[in-house]
């Protein structure tokens, strides 16, 4: 009997921690690339917000997760595309234009929300239930990895390709020029913002991929400020990542399996207030600052924006 | 070129202030249209609501405290060139401990002493909340827009538990905290339903912006803002700077925590965030940090909340539109403060 608790504990600890561990990693990595090009992206939650509306909103309509991860892909560079412009090209404030965008996203689609559902509510309830496809044939005691939503798999594979991106080719050199010396990336007679430019994109493409997961695969339904915080947090974990996507990776998971933990604990028929919970991810990224303080890097021309010529 | 007549650099100061408000106001408008919804008519009724019905006006006045307090708290944070996004938490867990501690206080302290006590430990609150984050940017340089933010989180999770768990009204059936006496909350101004907090809220914000002005700590707090590099070869003591910077915005805050329960709410339920601190931001941005401009701005925002609370009921355009409007605005301020900066680059060639 109490060995089949813990098992059960332990594989709904694993499962939750990869559902909500996923968009996290997503959200992340994309950070990460912008971060590396000296762009911090204070705007992912609100590109998160955006894909997760967009891909449920796809979803919902076409009933194919691949329409929504699609159109989340879109909805996080379409809002990335407003943070290029404005910070990359204009050289625009990074830290007030993510306040903005976030909020914009914040209030945008939870009108969108309000005005697409809110008042045929069978309909979400519906859709709550029509989450499971590629997860339903998941037996409890099964390994969390190996039976899931292909999008899964292709966040782990992801990780993989950027540490090959950022270690062996001329785009990863760049990006990481972008962020350490610009001047250096122009002198060499590559376009800072071009190269930050694009970079701001993949964010919106990684964190808008990651929201439509969360409405997805993860939820199945869309709440309004549903992503609460995890943009916040993949912004962490890429600066205590120091470049290295394989932390993000690494970090993504931990975060997701404090996320999963209440639900882990109800399993097993221990009650703790889900507040008490959900202080823990917060609490481990201070808990980990604290520690690592000293270890974060980041790049020094984070933040600034690239003027030609400027001192 | 750079000698202007002082009306026309007047002009140009209230034109780019304004700019932003307007062009947010008319994209708003077209987001209305686009949902289906007169935007003149609603933008009429929320100024009804709002601002011309005498209820609408006093619920305004009284939506400005809390408001204008963590405005003034922001002002030192960013003159100071530190970005305390951790108000939210800094706020609520304040308010909670007040919420906690003023019934019991209460029923044993004249009311005067117990609005000091509070107002004084809801600040100690705030404070202690910001310190985890000062002390990580004033010794590692960790960049406090990530630490104040998780903080924040941490904070209202907090305060929930404690809501719940220590300090949980058994009375009644929705956890919340025990309710204070309507006789011992802030009095109101004459027959109104504005409690003086409005008035402590406003004298705060002048004082700040006098302070960070006029006065010497002032002066180095926005040395420290300018350049921290700068700050320390001109012999200031950067790391006590920042916890003291870090210390009044988020006290600050922690009094607008403590003024709004003693003032309006009197108790304190289970998940109830406010979430005032993300919208002050761009005001304060907005107003170019100075206090005077704040006032007014805090003041068109409580109007545009109150009123759109009500509109939001009579037309069913949901709050929310006015957390697009500030996004809008925000953006537009971003806009004009780059059209501006490009000018006077230009000017200077």
């Amino acid at each position: 009997m109490d060995g089949l608790l813990s098992e059960a504990f332990i594989a709904s600890l694993f499962f939750g921690a990869v559902t909500a561990g996923v968009p996290l990693l997503l959200a992340g990595l994309g950070e990460q690339v912008s971060e590396k090009s000296g762009v911090l992206n204070i705007g992912l939650e609100g590109m998160m917000l955006a894909g997760a509306f967009a891909g449920f909103a796809a979803a919902y309509a076409t009933d194919s997760f691949l329409a929504g991860f699609c159109a989340g892909v879109l909805a996080g560079m379409s809002v990335a595309l407003i943070m290029a412009v404005l910070c990359v090209v204009l050289g625009m404030n990074q830290i007030v234009v993510g306040i903005a965008i976030t909020l914009g996203a914040e209030g945008v689609t939870a009108l969108l929300h309000h005005v697409l559902y809110s008042r045929s509510y069978p309909r979400l309830s519906r859709v709550e239930t029509w989450t499971i496809p590629g997860l339903a044939d998941i037996p409890y005691i099964g390994p969390a990895f190996f039976d899931r939503n292909a999008l899964i798999y292709l966040a782990f594979a992801l990780t993989f390709f950027m540490i090959w991106v950022f270690r062996r080719t001329q785009v990863g050199l760049n990006l990481q020029a972008a962020g350490d010396a610009p001047a250096a990336l122009d002198a060499a007679g590559v376009s800072v913002t071009v190269t930050r430019f694009v970079s701001v994109l993949v964010t919106g493409c990684l964190g808008g991929l990651g929201g439509a997961y969360m409405a997805t695969v993860g939820g199945g339904l869309f709440l309004p400020f549903m992503t609460g915080g995890a943009g916040f947090i993949a912004i962490v974990l890429a600066m205590l990542a120091r470049g290295n996507p394989l932390w993000v990776l690494f970090g993504a998971f931990l975060f997701g399996a404090s996320l999963a933990l209440t639900t882990a604990l109800q399993v097993v028929g221990v009650n703790i207030p889900t507040d008490v919970i959900q202080m823990l991810p917060f609490a481990m990224v201070i808990v980990v600052l604290l520690l690592f303080a000293r270890h974060s890097y980041l790049p020094p021309a984070l933040g600034l924006p690239y003027q030609r010529g400027a001192r | 070129m750079n000698q202007r007549h002082p009306l026309v650099s007047w002009l140009y100061g209230m034109v780019s202030v304004l700019l932003p408000v307007v062009l947010a106001l008319a994209v708003g408008g077209i987001l209305l249209l686009a949902l289906g919804k007169d935007p003149l008519a609603y933008y009429g009724y929320v100024v009804k609501r709002g601002l011309l019905s005498p209820t609408g006006l006093e619920a305004s006045l009284t939506r400005t405290a809390p408001l204008l307090l963590i405005a003034a708290g922001l002002i030192v944070a960013f003159r100071s060139g530190l970005w305390n996004l951790g108000v939210d938490g800094q706020l609520l867990l304040a308010a909670v401990v007040t919420a906690a501690l003023a019934p019991e206080l209460a029923s044993g302290l004249p009311s005067v002493l117990v609005i000091a006590v509070c107002f004084a430990v809801a600040m100690a609150v705030g404070a202690v909340w910001s310190l985890i984050p000062a002390l990580l940017k004033a010794q590692f340089g960790v960049n406090e827009i990530i630490s104040t933010l998780m903080m924040s989180f941490l904070g209202v999770s907090l305060a929930n538990v404690l809501i719940k768990i220590p300090f949980n009204d058994p009375l009644t059936t929705v956890p919340q905290t025990a309710t204070l006496a309507v006789e011992d909350r802030l009095s109101r101004l004459a027959d109104t339903t504005i409690h003086w907090g409005v008035l402590l809220a406003l004298a705060v914000v002048v004082v700040v912006h006098h302070a960070m002005t006029m006065t010497a700590l002032g002066m180095r707090l926005q040395i420290v803002g300018a350049n921290m590099k700068t700050a320390v070869h001109a012999g200031l003591r950067l790391r006590l700077l920042v916890v003291v910077a870090f210390a009044i915005s988020a006290g600050l805050a922690g009094l607008a925590g403590a003024v709004d329960v003693l003032g309006v709410h009197g108790t304190i339920r289970a998940d109830w965030n406010p979430a005032y601190g993300i919208v002050v931001i761009p005001l304060v941005f907005l107003a170019r940090f100075n206090g005077y401009a704040v006032i007014a701005f805090v003041f068109v925002f409580a109007v545009l909340v109150i009123g759109g609370e009500s509109a939001a009921r009579r037309l069913d355009v949901p709050t929310y539109f006015v957390l697009v409007l500030v996004g809008l605005v925000m953006l537009f301020l971003a806009v004009t403060e780059f059209l501006d900066h490009r000018r006077r680059l230009t000017a200077r060639d």
